[in-house]
């Protein structure tokens, strides 16, 4: 039980001269909710990146509970439990939301692969896929197509289709990114409901938003982690007061 | 897996898929060439083999989004192999046409290996080179292929020992349209499958795939694979009903064609192939008797004015007639 659900050791990712990911090493136990906090560039989507096999780091290991996914390709650290969101919209435009999330699932169920038999005979992915859709109130909108759905709903879609991968550990990239501020603390209460089995991070720039929902806070800065703790210690912190103020102090 | 009482989103999914009164209706009509033009059956034929051709690129193009300039690649490969088997003696049309779908099926199976692993404009060009790849080299094997002349001494054997291939094309359309509608049916299946919905997926938004657990080059081996064998078949039907087969079946020519044929019909919509194999081959037949040296330059027209005016295609403009509740996938 004692083992993490996510970890890195000694990650390392440059481009060229520009380092991204200096020596990130951190440990996610178990159905934590984690934020992953830093100004714009300091390699936060990165650091999702490279967790999730899209980009290759240059050194160092990440493991999915024991065992290690370093050189896995994504799609298998998908089917292992390691589930990404996106920051901008990445949905299928002209499937409706219900078929969207079954796809998801068929393709966990290892069903997708099959053309003899017509998609409304495999109840059991529809009914599954069905439930998620209601647990995040898509349920009224499931047969719109993704482009008709309004923005915050896109969203939603978002986290509905990785939910139907069925993940152990769910990465959400700006989960809120481009939500009304009203509309962005029920997306979260929704983050705030999913099952403690799961074990989330997300990254968020609303500070309110992130002491409400995080119970420990990662802070990145220029490709590295700064610190991480408690909400309480990080709002402590000189140095993360110094990153997100002191450029205001200074001018 | 099904349960007993279907529910709201199975019954939903359902009534997407149902067989709707027109596709009935549409399928019914593909029978009057045989009373109302008994004189065009050839042309009937040719039309229901460059269908099933056209329906067969639709498969990639308009399900998986694959695009490809060198489709044809598989329908010559499959009208040489039915050819060769024909001139070889055994002309048994259906085994044949067996045959060489499974041959056409090889090729599209080996080449998917590198196809899986591009897209867009890489795409075009990785397809076009294979198929001038395949052209050239029938070109230059004219001692197996006949060459320019085209492979000659091809005899067919009557249809389940009972129809012979005629001159007025009797047997042709109605085998041909047999074969189409096999394909069809079985095309229909398949894009209502998971399968179906998973193409859709990689055609829709090709990068998220893999973040829901797909493993997408795995989805489009095996649809490359059964498009290159539908397009096999198709060229075995040319190659049977005509009893001869030349290079320009392999030809760049007909790789293009095709494309403009199912862009005209309307691409991801089935029937897009057929109605643009019919609008695309009348046409051809008329405005060749007006004007038999540029009848292109009316092809020419008749595809900006569809872009221009019809971004979705024929069917796509026709479809907004229609009211929805009628309109098939």
């Amino acid at each position: 039980m004692s083992t993490p659900a996510l970890s890195t050791r000694g990650l390392d990712k440059s481009f060229g001269s520009l380092v991204v990911a200096k020596d990130i090493a951190f440990e996610l136990p178990r159905g934590e909710r984690y934020a992953l906090i830093g100004p714009n560039g300091a390699g936060k989507t990165t650091l999702i990146n490279l967790m999730t096999g899209m980009l290759k780091p240059d050194r160092g290991q990440i493991f999915l509970g024991p065992d290690e996914i370093t050189s896995l390709p994504p799609a298998q650290r998908v089917r292992r439990g390691l589930v990404r969101t996106f920051q901008i919209n990445t949905l299928f435009p002209h499937l409706n939301a219900l078929e969207a999330v079954t796809l998801a699932v068929c393709e966990r169920l290892g069903c997708a692969g099959q053309w003899w038999r017509k998609l409304p005979s495999y109840g059991e992915a529809i009914e599954e896929a069905y439930a998620i859709l209601l647990s995040l109130q898509l349920g009224s909108n499931c047969y719109r197509q993704t482009h008709e759905l309004a923005y915050g709903q896109q969203r939603l879609l978002e986290i509905a289709l990785a939910l139907a991968t069925n993940p152990k550990v769910l990465l959400l990239d700006e989960p809120a990114a481009g939500v009304p501020q009203a509309e962005s603390a029920e997306l979260f209460s929704v983050i705030a409901g999913l099952s403690e089995t799961i074990t989330v991070l997300f990254i968020e720039h609303d500070m309110n938003v992130v002491f409400r929902f995080a119970r420990r806070i990662i802070v990145m800065v220029g490709g590295r982690i700064l610190l991480q703790g408690t909400p309480q210690e990080i709002a402590a912190d000189k140095r993360v007061r110094e990153v997100y103020l002191g450029a205001r102090q200074h001018a | 897996m099904t349960s007993g009482a279907a529910s709201e989103p199975q019954r939903y999914l359902e009534a997407r898929i149902r067989w709707q009164p027109l596709e009935i209706a549409f399928w019914l009509a593909s029978l009057l060439p045989f009373w109302l033009t008994p004189s065009y059956l050839v042309l009937a034929s040719q039309i229901a083999i460059t269908a099933l051709f056209a329906l067969s690129l639709d498969l990639i193009l308009g399900y998986a989004g694959i695009v490809s300039l060198g489709h044809a690649a598989y329908f010559g490969f499959g009208s040489y192999t039915a050819g060769l088997l024909a001139k070889w003696g055994w002309g048994e049309p259906i085994t044949g046409l067996a045959i060489a779908g499974v041959a056409a099926g090889l090729l599209g199976f080996l080449t998917s290996i590198i196809i899986a692993r591009f897209r867009h404009l890489a795409l075009i060009m990785i397809t076009l080179g294979f198929g001038l790849l395949l052209a050239e080299a029938a070109n230059s094997a004219s001692w197996l292929t006949g060459g320019a002349d085209g492979l000659q001494g091809v005899r067919m054997w009557q249809l389940l020992g009972l129809f012979p291939f005629d001159l007025y094309g009797r047997a042709a359309y109605a085998y041909s349209l047999c074969v189409l509608l096999l394909m069809f049916l079985l095309s229909r299946r398949l894009i209502n499958s998971p399968f179906g919905l998973a193409l859709r997926g990689i055609r829709e938004r090709a990068i998220r795939m893999p973040a829901i657990g797909a493993h997408s080059p795995a989805h489009i081996r095996k649809i490359y694979t059964i498009a290159a064998v539908m397009a096999g078949i198709a060229g075995a039907l040319l190659a049977q009903t005509t009893e001869t087969v030349s290079l320009d079946t392999l030809g760049f020519q007909r790789s293009a064609d095709v494309l403009v044929i199912l862009i005209l019909g309307g691409t991801g919509r089935l029937y897009g192939g057929i109605v643009g194999a019919i609008v695309y081959m009348v046409a051809r037949d008329q405005f060749s008797g007006i004007n038999p040296q540029y009848w292109y330059f009316w092809i020419g027209l008749l595809l900006i004015a569809v872009v221009m005016f019809l971004p979705n295609g024929i069917l796509g403009g026709l479809a907004r007639l229609i009211p929805r509740r009628w309109r098939s996938v």
